[in-house]
């Protein structure tokens, strides 16, 4: 005798099935799934010709930031500077961390190196990587015979 | 709980919840004094610069910000680390602020405070009466 899962058994509960993906799309962007073990913490959008990073850099320089994208990999690499005082000056708190960091992701495909553009707003920087023109999905004209 | 180490910022635990189905985030600060002010920096990436709310009653210095995210259009997220919330995190403060002479900026994420230090008032003389 088989014995199916209830989790796969497409056939019994489809409906229940489906309701289970959702909840699983639904929890894959309401709660982060990596919370954040690197810095800085990104996400990632996938549009149809380009693919979207946004990373949370509050307090990095734009002129302190570096980009580096070969084929489908962008590397990220930075400096965080401590904050600038006086000499006599008292801590009473020093949570936030500085110093150099870099991150490597995989994108979800190849990028145009020479169309990639990023901008920084209050703190979050969006780096924009385009598909190259070659590689984008194309629409294949069906013809009758 | 404050999450110091790394990268994250830390979420609240708190009694009451937001009606927001959001994160509460603890923006990381570092915290200096000099001889005639405290300053105070607060790390609160994507936060919109005029929705940030400073306040001081007594002495308690409360800071509430929002970050949002912009959904782009035609794009769906693939990965996700950090997601849009509440900014909250208040200080008891030791000392005696010029409340009317604080100074706030945002820049890059980071909201900068400076607190001027109270002058402290003037000693008082107290006549007896004898009658």
């Amino acid at each position: 005798m088989i014995r199916y899962t209830p989790g796969v058994d497409l056939w019994g509960e489809p409906l229940a099935t489906l309701r289970r993906i959702q909840d699983e799309i639904n929890r894959t962007f309401n709660e982060p799934q990596a919370p954040a073990a690197e810095y800085p913490a990104l996400n990632i959008w996938r549009g149809e010709d380009a693919v979207l990073v946004t990373a949370e850099v509050p307090g990095v320089r734009m002129e302190d930031m570096e980009l580096t994208v070969h084929q489908n990999t962008l590397t990220i690499k930075g400096k965080r500077a401590p904050v600038a005082t006086e000499p006599d000056v008292s801590f009473h708190r020093r949570e936030r961390t500085f110093g150099s960091f870099a991150r490597t992701i995989a994108l979800p495909f190849n990028v145009d190196p020479d169309r990639v553009q990023a901008c920084a707003e209050n703190g979050v920087l969006t780096i924009t990587l385009p598909r190259p023109e070659a590689e984008r999905p194309r629409k294949i004209q069906i013809s009758k015979a | 709980m404050t999450d110091v180490s790394g990268t994250g910022k830390g979420t609240a635990e708190r009694t009451a919840e937001s009606t927001r189905a959001q994160p509460v985030y603890i923006p990381q600060a570092d915290i200096y004094e000099t001889k005639d002010a405290l300053f105070v920096s607060l790390e609160m990436p994507g936060a919109n610069p005029d929705a940030i709310s400073i306040t001081l009653d007594k002495r308690v210095l409360a800071v509430r910000g929002r970050s949002m995210q912009k959904r782009p259009a035609g794009f769906s997220p693939v990965h996700a680390e950090y997601r849009e919330g509440d900014y909250e995190r208040s200080f008891t403060l030791s000392e005696a602020i010029d409340g009317d002479r604080i100074e706030a900026s945002f820049e890059d994420g980071i909201l900068d405070l400076k607190l001027p230090k109270a002058q402290p008032a003037p000693a008082k003389k107290i006549g007896v009466k004898h009658g």
